[in-house]
């Protein structure tokens, strides 16, 4: 019994949003004229198309590893909204360094994933760096941080630097990653699956084992909840926050790494902005549980394929963009309510079982 | 590791003292002012301090001092504001679309409201529901651009605009001050070494200048009175400071950062109408091009004053316009980088500090190194200079940086800390 309100107020809040957010949408369809109904059915059928699952589950893939890098932050109250920058540096100096080398299979596979690892452990280490030293709001360095990894890149991509001219006229975009830096794609329902995510899995599984198994995990859980209290029990904190802020940059190293490897073997422009919002949202859909994330990542997925359905009924697209944002804040309020709820209902049970001894002490002091 | 720190602190408190005392300010104002023009003289890029180059400052300047000042409120009332971004897009909309209706001014009152709606919203879930601050904002700015496309689609199809364009907004109008623009404008441009200089940023401020900019100015002085001299203003600074003590004297904490968050919103959403209205003339989509995230950073380089956040609001200005005008001004602005390096290393000198000395000497080197071997300043680096400015500014300027104690922390009625 106990077991079952507990699980059911965990599942209150994420539901309470999905339908907060349906109904948010519902009125701005009936605004627009469309049948909201149909649209929801249109998006389903769209979106469960075979043809269109094999992209869903690739960008699910992405998405939920930049929702493992927020989440891992999550678990130390950091909020790292730099994994926008963080990814797309790491992919960008992959792929250069996949470019410039030619080693065997084995080897430049690795050579590539590790790169960017590095490369995005490193920038996030900027804002470890100030958090610990200057006492920084990541948020800010990261906020400011994300403008200076878009610079960069778009200086470094120029043709006399580290980039070439693109096959379109000016999409610019690094050299080609040789055949032996490309993994493999599984054929299924008529698409290109990306074997990444294997690696995307090993790192769901590797996270859930760490966090919980570990003393590593252990002490980062500690911090996260009491930095004090951490200090005070010999957990070296700053150290501590130092180091989760860099995972959480070498995890977002990873997203889009897939893409990299198995479909377009060079970096160019047109990787998506906008993953550290979507990582952070997933994060807290999914409440930082590894399988929590991936449920939500692919339920975000799905709602951006079906996308081009919604132009079809005469719905502009743009509105997925809004149900995101409506997610993500009803999601959040619906949390704290549900938490609010059951701390009130603790209080009211250690109450209840205290009512009779205060009872006797109050009949006591009559005496 | 500890002399740096020492040195660092030093520029701190030499720049603290500067800016406090007017004497020390009217001096270094008076040598950048020789130092500006003797560049400007020596490399003949004549941009610098022209009148064109000063209206074009304080048309990029404007709407980054709006979003500045928002952040400010929200701040100073202990709530950080990232939805700024947000608010100014739906500013850029909202003044667009009522300025084309009903002419530029209520388009401009159009766009404070509805910034002042999201900053609302920020309030109603960061105050009263109390969501975290970061995701509060990071999802009103994502709101902030799906409502702004989504209402693009709806309204602007078939009055002579598209899904990503408004139709054209009537201009708010400008004027220039009779007998005085010209006759500085003459002098500018005579190319006197330092007389023309001053009368060419002079005559900027006279000619053409438009209405909006003045209004919208006034802001600025408005804030400083409202925070600094008035009960409000005290109590609100209060609430940022210390909220649990604020509330057991009687301040009514949620409703003073409800007040706070609406006006944070509302001057947002007037930069937005700024940057549509008049630096525009329609709403393009995308065209705050991060200029929120750009107004948090002025809040910090100005340290949480008003004063402060003018001055890097016109800095962030500065940059941003002399890179639309002329991309080798900015490279000539590298020559102040330089000689300011030189001096202060020059002053280390006289303190025997070898140290400093030489940190500053080849700072100043490897500046000039870049300087000779490039033509132009890559634009990518000017566009992401007050990012880079901010990054610095922290990490070697924070013991210096004083901001609201509890700006950022969650706060309940009735719960201690």
């Amino acid at each position: 019994m106990k077991k079952l309100n507990k699980l059911f107020w965990a599942l209150a809040a994420p539901v309470a949003a999905i339908i907060f957010t349906l109904i948010f949408v519902s009125i701005i369809l009936l605004f627009k004229g469309a049948n909201p109904l149909s649209t929801f059915q249109l998006i389903a059928s769209y979106g469960s198309q075979t043809d269109n699952i094999v992209a869903e589950l690739n960008q699910t893939v992405a998405y939920y590893l930049a929702g493992v890098a927020a989440a891992i932050g999550f678990r130390m109250l950091l909020f790292n909204i730099g994994i926008d920058g963080q990814y797309r540096l790491a992919i960008f100096f992959a792929a250069v360094v996949g470019g410039a080398t030619n080693l065997p299979p084995f080897l430049e596979v690795p050579l590539i994933v590790i790169t960017g690892m590095v490369v995005g452990a490193l920038w996030a280490s900027i804002a470890g760096y100030l958090k610990v030293k200057r006492n920084i709001s990541e948020v800010i360095s990261n906020i400011m941080l994300n403008t200076i990894a878009s610079g960069l890149i778009i200086y470094l991509l120029q043709p006399s630097r580290l980039g070439l001219k693109g096959k379109s006229s000016d999409n610019l975009a690094t050299p080609m990653i040789p055949k032996s830096g490309w993994m493999p794609t599984f054929h299924i329902f008529g698409g290109q699956l990306y074997s990444f995510g294997l690696v995307a899995i090993a790192v769901g599984v590797l996270y859930w084992i760490v966090l919980n198994k570990s003393v590593f995990g252990f002490n980062l859980r500690a911090t996260g909840m009491s930095f004090r209290a951490a200090r005070a029990s010999g957990v070296n904190a700053p150290r501590m926050v130092f180091i989760t802020m860099a995972i959480s940059g070498g995890i977002a190293g990873l997203t889009g790494m897939g893409e990299l490897l198995s479909n377009t073997h060079t970096y160019s422009l047109a990787f998506p902005t906008g993953y550290a919002l979507t990582g952070l949202a997933l994060a807290l859909l999914g409440r930082s549980n590894p399988i929590g994330i991936a449920i939500a990542a692919f339920f975000w997925s799905f709602l951006e394929q079906a996308a081009p359905a919604l132009d079809l009924n005469g719905v502009p697209k743009e509105i997925v963009m809004m149900m995101q944002g409506t997610i993500i804040l009803a999601t959040v309020t619906a949390y704290e309510i549900v938490k609010r709820i059951t701390r009130r209902q603790q209080q009211r049970l250690v109450g209840a079982s205290e009512a009779p001894r205060v009872e006797a002490a109050e009949k006591g002091d009559k005496k | 590791m500890s002399n740096s720190q020492a040195g660092t602190k030093s520029i701190g408190n030499r720049l603290w003292k500067i800016i406090t005392s007017p004497s020390r300010m009217m001096l270094t104002v008076g040598a950048v002012v020789i130092l500006v023009s003797v560049i400007r003289q020596f490399t003949g890029i004549d941009d610098i301090t022209s009148p064109g180059a000063t209206g074009a400052t304080i048309r990029f300047t404007i709407p980054i001092l709006m979003a500045g000042l928002g952040g400010l409120w929200a701040e100073r009332s202990g709530v950080i504001n990232i939805g700024l971004e947000g608010m100014m897009i739906l500013g850029t909309w909202f003044g667009a679309w009522f300025g084309f209706l009903y002419g530029p001014w209520v388009g401009i009152l159009a766009g404070a409201i509805g910034g002042a709606i999201a900053g609302l919203l920020h309030a109603v879930l960061t105050v009263r529901v109390g969501i975290d601050q970061a995701v509060s904002g990071l999802a009103i700015n994502l709101l902030g651009a799906g409502t702004a496309r989504f209402l693009s689609g709806v309204f602007f199809i078939g009055k002579g605009g598209d899904v990503n364009i408004s139709p054209q907004v009537n201009s708010t109008g400008s004027f220039t001050v009779p007998g005085l623009s010209p006759f500085l404008t003459t002098i500018a441009h005579k190319h006197i070494l330092v007389i023309s200089d001053i009368a060419g940023v002079f005559a900027g401020f006279v000619t053409k200048i438009n209405w909006a900019s003045l209004v919208m100015f006034l802001a600025l002085p408005l804030t400083a009175w409202i925070l600094w001299k008035t009960r409000f203003g005290l109590r609100m600074r209060f609430c940022g400071e210390n909220p649990v003590a604020a509330e057991s004297l009687g301040v009514n904490v949620y409703r003073t950062r409800f007040i706070a968050l609406a006006v944070s919103g509302g001057l947002a959403g007037l930069g937005g109408a700024y940057i549509s209205i008049v630096s525009t003339g329609n709403y393009l989509e995308g065209q705050t091009a991060g200029r929120g995230y750009i107004g948090l950073a002025a809040v910090i380089f100005g340290n949480w004053t008003p004063a402060g956040v003018l001055g890097g609001s016109v800095l962030f200005g500065l940059t941003d316009a002399l890179r639309v005008r002329q991309s080798t001004s900015v490279h000539a602005l590298l020559l102040i980088v330089i000689s300011l390096a030189a001096a202060y290393g020059l002053t280390k000198l006289r303190k025997k500090d070898w140290k400093g000395f030489i940190i500053n000497m080849a700072i100043a080197g490897l500046v000039l190194a870049y300087y000779m071997v490039n033509k132009v300043v890559p634009d990518e680096f000017v566009t992401f200079f007050p990012n880079l400015t901010t990054i610095l500014v922290l990490a070697f300027l924070s013991q210096r940086l004083r901001p609201p104690a509890m700006a950022g922390a969650p706060y309940r009625k009735g719960e201690e800390g």
